[in-house]
């Protein structure tokens, strides 16, 4: 989960990184009365889109009054399908250098990744290799204050800039293990003078770790059927074609969109109805499936935990209750697939076991068999 | 021979009593892996399926000689679990549970590692030895004994893609489920270093996804280290950038984690890749030929 940046910004004052003065604002006279704080300023959309510089979501200001003009030209925006409701009204720096530094997820040495650069303010991927600093931390043992030295000293920083560094890079990984992060970033590491100030930051909190972490605020991504989809606890994804996707397992359904395309048709959502459902989560599954209006609905099952008849039962129960308004194809095998194809052949459903043959049936059943 | 598990693996089953746990002890039990305890502190001296339980997985270890775990218990509470069953000694750990903090998943594979414990998963279906045993949630009528090492990032395209090979007449030697998170235990190069070493393993089949590295780095290590046959089909091709299919670790950023670059690392390196599942039995023969 992404957080607003002012969140972001805030949760890493809190653990001590030195950052902008900011103030957040939901009014151009909150953002005015920030702006007389702060002195000359950017006022910046608090919205979860990249772009929002070229969008027109940031402004600079350098007077009061000027903050509380642009804040009304911001406040009820509308970027790329978010309004603005909220703006952050933050102090302009005086910025000599730019340097990078982020705290990520090594998934290949399993552990913790701190990236580096003296070569900071740009996207990081766009760096060449050889201006880059990469250092594991072991979980155990944690950052310990020797990392900070180091990494400083790769960057070609001395004296006091890097004992601020190594400082603003300890803090970092506190709040990296605090907020169970998949990716803490500052970018740019400012420095102003003879100080170092974190002038954009970014810190992402890892879903599966919400749980423990009641105190942050729920920002949902995505679209509303995918926001509704996800809320029952399936993996879902909006895509743009025309014929409806279930499948179970990842995998399987990632496999099942490229086969259906193989022959030329268009997958409208990426479905894991994931293993073991049961028959009424199912059924709601499939009436999602039908408010994306598809043209014909794929249905891939290969039955392992998810028992096949419960699947068919889920079908019917859909069918007879709403009824399903557009060509359905099944494909089915796996536990009990024998009692599913029974159920479905006594609703007039007939059940492939070929994946390919499946695939083929739905295209055919969408666009018309003499394409 | 086999790889990880084989016969001999004496498995308890951590949270034996949860609805998930008994009814996969029940599919291990008919499976013919040997399943000799189940872990729950508060139910201990009861059964479930006739196997006993014991309130700690060192009792397993003490008492039944349990030298391999398997994990059912809920994601928030999977590493405590984990890390009594790595600290009880035993050789293998596969974890079942998705959704298990990636935090957690590392604090665990620290441990793992300096254990000398073999970790499966998490968010696997686990592994299976045809014939032999079986520590996993995956159906128990698909595989069938025989020379096709198999590895996977996903569950059920895996069961196809096994199933596909078993109706082709080809069977495996072990199958493992690598996971489908960011932060996992056995991952591709392991698995290949295993497979390689294995004199009954003949051939090797990958099942890789879009998203991260692995597959890439599985190339460049079947370039410099491997020797027999090796057949992979990659899910993913028809997805959209910036989006996570499902699974954690399935999400290609920025230019990163391709199928065409999965593809093209991969056919650099000699392994014959499948443009559909079925496809994958056809390619084997080919290479067994």
């Amino acid at each position: 989960m992404k957080l607003y940046e002012y969140l972001a910004k805030s949760l890493l004052a809190e653990v001590g990184i030195p950052t902008p003065q900011g103030r957040l604002a939901t009014t151009p006279e909150e953002a005015e009365a920030a702006a007389r704080e702060i002195g000359p300023c950017a006022v910046k959309a608090q919205v979860l889109v990249g772009g929002r510089g070229k969008a027109g979501g940031i402004k600079l200001a350098n007077t009061p009054e000027e903050a509380r003009q642009r804040a009304a030209e911001i406040l009820g925006m509308n970027l790329k399908g978010y309004i603005v409701e909220k703006v952050w009204v933050e102090q302009q720096l005086k910025i000599d250098r730019e340097l990078y530094v982020s705290i990520t997820v090594d998934g290949q040495a399993r552990q913790p990744l701190v990236i580096a650069s003296a070569h900071g303010g740009v996207n990081i991927e766009e760096v060449p290799e050889e201006y880059i600093v990469k250092k594991n931390i072991d979980i155990t043992t944690g950052l310990l204050p020797f990392h900070g030295r180091e990494i400083a000293r790769r960057l070609g920083l001395s004296g006091d800039l890097a004992k601020q560094f190594a400082d603003i890079l300890a803090k970092m990984y506190t709040a990296f293990r605090k907020y169970d992060a998949e990716l803490v970033e500052i970018n740019p590491l400012a420095v102003v003078g003879d100080r170092l100030i974190a002038a954009d930051s970014r810190l992402n909190v890892e879903d599966d770790a919400l749980f423990r972490h009641p105190e942050l605020p729920r920002v949902e991504e995505g679209t509303e059927l995918e926001r509704k989809v996800r809320a029952t606890g399936l993996a879902f994804v909006q895509l743009d074609g025309d014929i409806a996707v279930m499948a179970n397992g990842a995998g399987m359904a990632m496999g099942t969109l490229d086969v259906l395309s193989l022959y030329g048709g268009r997958p409208a959502n990426f479905l894991d109805a994931g293993g073991g459902a049961s028959v009424e989560p199912m059924a709601q599954a499939i009436r999602f499936l039908l408010e994306t209006k598809p043209k014909a609905i794929l249905i891939n099952i290969f039955g392992g935990i998810t028992r096949c008849d419960d699947v068919a039962r889920a079908i019917v129960t859909v069918k007879e209750t709403e009824g399903i308004p557009v060509p359905l194809v099944v494909r089915l095998v796996g536990t009990n697939d024998e009692e599913g194809r029974r159920i479905l052949a006594e609703a007039g459903i007939h059940a492939y076991t070929d994946m390919g043959e499946a695939a083929k049936a739905v295209v055919a059943a969408a666009y018309g068999e003499g394409r | 021979m086999a790889v990880i598990i084989d016969k001999d693996t004496r498995v308890v089953v951590q949270g034996i009593t949860g609805n998930q746990g008994s009814f996969h002890t029940a599919q291990m039990l008919a499976y013919g892996t040997q399943v000799v305890a189940g872990v729950n502190f508060d139910k201990a001296g009861q059964q479930v399926h006739g196997v006993p339980v014991v309130a700690t997985v060192h009792e397993a270890v003490e008492r039944y000689g349990a030298n391999a775990s398997i994990v059912f218990v809920p994601a928030r509470f999977a590493k405590d679990a984990a890390l009594e069953a790595i600290d009880a000694g035993v050789e293998v750990l596969v974890l079942i549970p998705e959704h298990i903090p990636t935090q957690d998943a590392m604090e665990i594979h620290a441990a793992a590692r300096k254990a000398g414990v073999r970790v499966i998963g998490p968010n696997t279906f686990g592994i299976i030895s045809p014939g032999k045993c079986k520590m996993g949630i995956m159906p128990n009528h698909i595989y069938t004994p025989g020379p096709v090492g198999v590895v996977a990032r996903s569950g059920t395209l895996s069961y196809e893609i096994a199933y596909t090979l078993t109706r082709a007449g080809f069977g495996q030697s072990t199958v493992i489920g690598m996971g489908g998170d960011r932060v996992i235990g056995v991952n591709f190069i392991e698995a290949l270093e295993l497979f390689e070493q294995d004199p009954e393993t003949k051939v090797i089949v990958m099942v890789g996804e879009i998203g991260g590295i692995q597959e890439e780095l599985a190339a460049e290590y079947i370039k410099a280290h491997v020797t027999k046959p090796v057949v992979a089909f990659l899910a993913g091709r028809s997805a959209p950038p910036g989006k996570r299919m499902g699974h954690a670790g399935a999400i290609i950023e920025g230019n990163r984690g391709t199928y065409q670059s999965k593809v093209q690392a991969l056919e650099a390196a000699g392994v014959a890749v499948a443009s559909l599942p079925w496809e994958v039995a056809d390619l084997v023969r080919q290479k067994l030929g």
